[in-house]
């Protein structure tokens, strides 16, 4: 079920939670304004807005560091918010909801001594589901996701990455509503990578909330809703991916066989002219803000000899780059004394 | 599986059902692992070891350090006492000091005997049966002229005296006056043990969070239920172990007890009587154990290696053998001040009112320091999660913790 998020606010800013709410016709699964939190007198995370609708793939992207963790640690009531609060699935108070929230932690952690249906049903007994159901559950996901003949293996027996499958399952033992997970791709191989692409696209497709976190943009690019860049603690952009894309103009490519003509007048000043063996020329600029059927017109006109023309839109990964980037200036620009993020 | 929220078996645990999840797992993994087995076998394998040291240190003392009463009395004297000690050791037995003849020339002077013999007599026995002399060490001789009269006396007498069979008609305790001191030690034993049980088995505590944290798993338990649950599940499951090691030690020891035909009736019955004496130290148990494992978890939630978690630990494990100190000193004053201090502070108290159980029967004391000692392993619990989550986990407002403390989060 692939997710209209409206018209979020131009500028990537997070609408407030009443336009938020009418904008995506979905209640929000999860609503978190200006949560702030503090270790040691260093901001970690600094007034983040987050408004993520019930049955979205929605990604918090952001440079190591950033602030993703701290924040997913505060919607899910790990730790709490020294400012602002965060509502999730209803209520003030995530483990009143425990019982609908799976979470994998960046940080990956099961009993080693545990056997893999065993830790799939331990995690799914944290979160209410009876450990004789969590054990029939655990072993029939297991063989589905193609890990049946690990159901007995010990934790410590298993690969890095099929310990780490086996502790996504466990998020989703229970059939939670909303599913939290923090760097998910981290540790898996492109096959698996590729499966839980699958699987996140899965549990949305029935309604369940997904919120991720990485610093991997190609995943968020394909999966995502709505994405929120967080940088140096703060959220510089939410919203939709392609407005996030939209951020950054499109760039034009041109290759023409004539060099130089009337026609040049008609390119922005700013773009680049690469000269090719052949002859021929090759110009990179934005897509300038009239359009590009002027430029088409003067360039047949004034005979440039038109090769190709492509426009190419931004990706997210330029768009990220361009988002935290600034984002990381303007908090360098603020507080020229403070240290590196951790 | 169906849509998501559509859980029917499940949902919100309360604090008490998720202590139980996190209580079930590691009283599984504790007790099916190899080192609670070691564990198990270490106390009795000290305990069968002391037993066995003693029985030998025992049989050394019998035989070697038993003073031995060198006699150089005239042929007939030293024959009629030889018979005597015969007849007499039946009913005096180690009353008796151990006789051996000496060969005494004539003119041999007593010291001159004894200097000669050093090494088998402590003392001779001369002169004849009517006027015996002893010459030794003085609290040796004056020790020994008693018995030696007797010995003498008898050895002395024509008609051999007859002695009549006794029959033991023993009363039982509670039938008997009160025995002060009896009480005294059994509140004593039982405060010993209750100490030694309480520092044994509080110990496993500590490394536990430490291994959940190099497991990496406490993100996930802190993020599915609260910390007090996760605390409380550990202290549930920790003194459930501690009950399985009491009850394999306690079998263990009682049939050793049997077997060198002692029992429970060896010491003054207290108070309370037996069984309910039993079931106060049980309690009282679970309270210490509660209210120390409580202040080790919280120390070891703190510490990320079990190096630090020693560390931490030991100005602990010293307040409690002071703590263990004060209460066995204010036991020997009953309703004291200082008694009643005993019984008041968290840590003093289980102690104290174990004592108390001994040595005064009311019973309604008991339920007001146990639902004391509840409260403060309920405070300790709260102010361990609290203090895990605002320095481990770096969480909770600064500044507003006194206000958070006593009330919950307006949902």
């Amino acid at each position: 079920m692939k997710m209209e998020l409206g018209t979020w606010d131009a500028t990537g800013n997070a609408p407030d939670r009443q336009t938020a709410a009418v904008m995506t016709d979905h209640p929000l699964a999860i609503e978190a304004r200006g949560l702030v939190k503090r270790f040691d007198g260093f901001t970690a995370v600094d007034g983040v807005d987050l408004s993520v609708p019930e049955g979205a793939i929605y990604g918090v992207l952001g440079p190591n560091g950033a602030g993703k963790t701290t924040t997913l640690r505060m919607l899910l009531g790990i730790i709490d918010p020294d400012e602002g609060y965060r509502r999730v699935l209803g209520t003030l108070r995530p483990h009143d909801v425990a019982y609908a929230i799976g979470y994998l932690p960046e940080e990956r952690g099961l009993y080693p001594a545990m056997k893999a249906y065993e830790a799939i049903a331990f995690v799914g007994a944290l979160r209410g589901l009876p450990l004789a159901e969590g054990r029939r559950r655990g072993r029939a996901l297991l063989e589905e996701h193609g890990l049946g003949f690990a159901a007995d293996r010990q934790i410590r027996q298993l690969s890095k990455g099929m310990a780490q499958q086996v502790q996504i399952l466990g998020c989703l033992v229970h059939e939670p509503r909303l599913v939290v997970f923090d760097e998910p791709f981290s540790g898996l191989d492109a096959i698996n990578q590729g499966k839980l692409e699958k699987m996140m696209r899965g549990l949305a497709e029935r309604g369940t909330t997904v919120i991720f976190s990485t610093h991997v943009i190609a995943h968020a690019e394909r999966l995502c809703d709505g994405i929120a860049i967080i940088a140096g603690g703060k959220v510089p952009f939410a919203g939709p991916v392609d407005v996030a894309r939209d951020r950054i103009p499109a760039q034009v490519r041109l290759e023409t066989r004539a060099a130089d003509g009337p026609w040049r007048a008609a390119l922005p000043a700013d773009s680049r002219h690469d000269r090719k063996l052949d002859g021929s020329s090759f110009f990179t600029f934005p897509l300038p803000e009239s359009g590009i059927e002027p430029l088409l017109r003067a360039l047949i006109e004034g005979e440039a000899g038109i090769l190709s023309l492509s426009i190419e839109r931004a990706g997210l990964h330029d768009a990220f780059v361009s988002i935290a980037g600034e984002a990381a200036a303007r908090a360098l620009e603020e507080n020229p004394e403070e240290e590196p993020r951790r | 599986m169906s849509g998501p929220g559509t859980n029917k078996l499940g949902g919100r645990l309360s604090t008490l059902q998720a202590a139980l999840v996190v209580a079930r797992r590691d009283f599984a993994a504790v007790l099916l692992s190899r080192s609670f087995v070691f564990f198990l076998l270490g106390p009795l394998f000290m305990l069968g070891v002391t037993l066995m040291a003693s029985g030998v240190g025992q049989s050394v003392e019998r035989s070697v350090s038993r003073p031995v009463l060198g006699v150089a009395l005239p042929g007939a004297d030293s024959a009629a006492l030889r018979q005597a000690e015969g007849r007499l050791g039946v009913q005096l037995d180690e009353a008796l000091p151990v006789l051996i003849a000496l060969e005494a020339s004539p003119g041999t002077t007593p010291e001159q005997l004894l200097q000669a013999n050093a090494s088998r007599a402590s003392a001779v026995m001369t002169g004849s049966l009517d006027h015996p002399v002893l010459t030794g060490p003085s609290d040796l001789i004056a020790e020994w002229r008693g018995p030696v009269a007797v010995l003498a006396a008898e050895a002395r007498s024509a008609v051999l005296a007859p002695y009549p069979e006794i029959r033991l008609a023993p009363t039982p305790n509670k039938a008997a006056a009160i025995d002060r001191v009896g009480r005294m030690r059994t509140a004593q034993s039982g405060q010993t043990l209750l100490f030694l049980l309480t520092m044994l088995l509080a110990g496993m505590v500590l490394s536990n969070l430490v291994e959940e944290k190099a497991n990496k798993i406490i993100e996930v338990l802190a993020a599915a239920i609260p910390m007090d649950a996760l605390f409380l599940g550990k202290l549930f499951a920790m003194l459930a172990i501690s009950f399985v090691g009491i009850a394999v030690w306690g079998a263990a020891g009682a049939t050793l007890l049997l077997a060198g035909g002692r029992s429970l009736a060896d010491l003054t019955e207290p108070a309370v009587g037996w069984p309910l004496f039993i079931a106060l130290g049980v309690i009282y148990f679970a309270s210490a154990y509660l209210l120390l494992g409580s202040v080790f978890l919280t120390i070891g939630s703190m510490a990320s290696t079990v190096r630090e978690v020693q560390t931490l630990s030991m100005p602990v494990t010293m307040l409690q053998l002071l703590v263990f100190f004060f209460a066995s000193f204010a036991m020997s004053n009953p309703g004291s001040p200082l008694e009643l201090a005993a019984a008041l502070v968290p840590f003093s108290s289980p102690y104290a009112m174990l004592a108390r159980a001994a040595q005064e029967p009311e019973l309604g004391q008991h339920l007001l320091a146990i639902g004391w000692q509840v409260a403060w392993v309920a405070l300790f619990i709260r102010f361990g999660a609290r203090l895990f989550r605002t320095r481990v986990m770096k969480s909770g407002p600064a500044g507003t913790h006194r206000r958070r403390w006593f009330r919950r989060e307006a949902a």
